[in-house]
């Protein structure tokens, strides 16, 4: 390291693009039992027990009531506000047999169709998506 | 006495896995990426390398959130593929060196690099996807792996500049190795992608073609690109970018480019991947 780093300019920066959730130690910590839950996910018996019974599932856990809905309701944009993590997320919609795309679509305010032919067409453009400040 | 004779550089996108291990790497949509590896598939038949020290992270398998090694090195015996959700893939178990791993290992820390020492543990995606990328389907992996995961996905994760200065101290470790090993380096993930949000599917064809073109210089301006440019430009797992610069330094001052390829998308990501030798 040639020079310390400032640590609250680095975190600013952080929260200064558009669209995105950068998951940082305090994201990590309020969606910590979220993500942990998530996690819960890659054992087959786990994901049996979820799919039986989401509600009783989600109750075994220290998640708050509002991201137990977010979960329940797959509104993964919900869940990433809470602290969720989009790999650990990964494993609930790996359990709903979604692809990994399809699933990051419905963030987006575009259908899955719609959406897998903007990545064909060359994704989504930086411009005008780098800077909420600098509107650049 | 031990040597690394080249680096390789390559994305490790899922979904790769599942189009390799389902049989569609010739079909329209993965055929242009998997394309672009059948000259390192050949290449690699050459080479046999006995050690593959494989740069990657871990996305919420072996780690969870107890536990976030920034620097993690794997010197077991072996590794299986770990269930992502979907069960684990079908591919061959990852066999360690843990010879050289332990040796590297001591030598990083004593180099004043605090390592995380993992005996055992699951690989996911992220290693066994380069696997099949570079070597296809088979028995067995022909190469003993060193696994190194480092922590991309909770921030902050380590600086470019660690990173390399991280790969110039491996390269001083495998040059102390008694035991005469041919020893690759491979940097894996990346190249732009976002995976979450409203600015989910954001690539930059521009930028990713300039960082391949950092890497293929003689300079290291490259370890010197802060987090938040790889954020704005290249989508919030990006950040991946920074394992391929303990790649590159490892790899020493000059490299010479022995192939290039960029290909877009594959799933939500951009795919990138290069293959260089040291100049001494």
């Amino acid at each position: 390291m040639s020079h310390p780093t400032d640590i609250h300019a680095y975190l600013a920066e952080l929260e200064d693009i558009p669209g995105t959730r950068v998951f940082t130690a305090a994201r990590a910590r309020q969606g910590y039992h979220l993500n942990q839950f998530a996690m819960s996910l890659m054992d087959a018996d786990s994901r049996a027990r979820f799919k039986a019974d989401e509600r009783a599932y989600l109750d075994e856990w220290a998640i708050p009531e509002e991201a137990k809905l977010a979960v329940m309701a797959r509104d993964y944009n919900a869940m990433i506000d809470m602290g969720g993590n989009i790999y650990f997320l990964s494993k609930l919609f790996s359990t709903d047999g979604i692809a990994f795309a399809e699933a990051v679509s419905t963030m987006t305010d575009m259908s899955w169709p719609e959406y897998r032919q903007m990545m064909i067409d060359g994704g989504r453009s930086p411009e005008g998506l780098r800077s909420i400040r600098e509107k650049r | 006495m031990a040597r690394i004779t080249a680096g390789v550089a390559s994305s490790h996108v899922p979904l790769l896995g599942v189009a390799h291990d389902q049989g569609k790497e010739r079909d329209d949509y993965f055929g242009p990426i998997f394309a672009g590896y059948d000259w390192t598939r050949e290449w690699e038949k050459a080479q046999q390398p006995d050690v593959v020290i494989l740069i990657y992270n871990d996305h919420a398998s072996a780690f969870d959130m107890k536990i976030i090694p920034t620097f993690a090195i794997g010197c077991g015996e072996r590794y299986k593929p770990a269930d992502e959700g979907w069960g684990p893939r079908p591919v061959p178990d990852v066999i360690g060196h843990p010879d050289l791993a332990w040796h590297i290992a001591q030598s990083l820390i004593l180099d004043e690099f605090d390592m995380t020492i993992i005996n055992e543990m699951d690989v996911d995606h992220g290693l066994t996807v380069p696997l099949s990328m570079m070597f296809g389907k088979c028995e067995a992996w022909p190469t003993t792996v060193i696994p190194l995961a480092v922590n991309v996905v909770t921030y902050p994760p380590p600086s470019g500049n660690r990173c390399w200065a991280l790969g110039e101290a491996i390269a001083r470790a495998v040059a102390s190795f008694p035991d005469d090993l041919n020893v690759q380096i491979w940097g894996t993930g990346g190249m732009s992608h976002q995976l979450q949000g409203p600015r989910a599917g954001l690539l930059n064809r521009e930028w990713d073609n300039r960082f391949l073109d950092m890497l293929e210089a003689d300079d290291d301006a490259v370890r010197h690109i802060p987090h938040i440019e790889y954020l704005r430009e290249t989508g919030s797992e990006g950040i991946e970018m920074v394992m391929w610069l303990i790649m590159r330094g490892a790899l020493g001052k000059s490299v010479k480019t022995l192939h290039r390829h960029y290909h877009i998308p594959c799933s939500n990501t951009a795919i990138g991947h290069l293959v260089l030798e040291p100049q001494t």
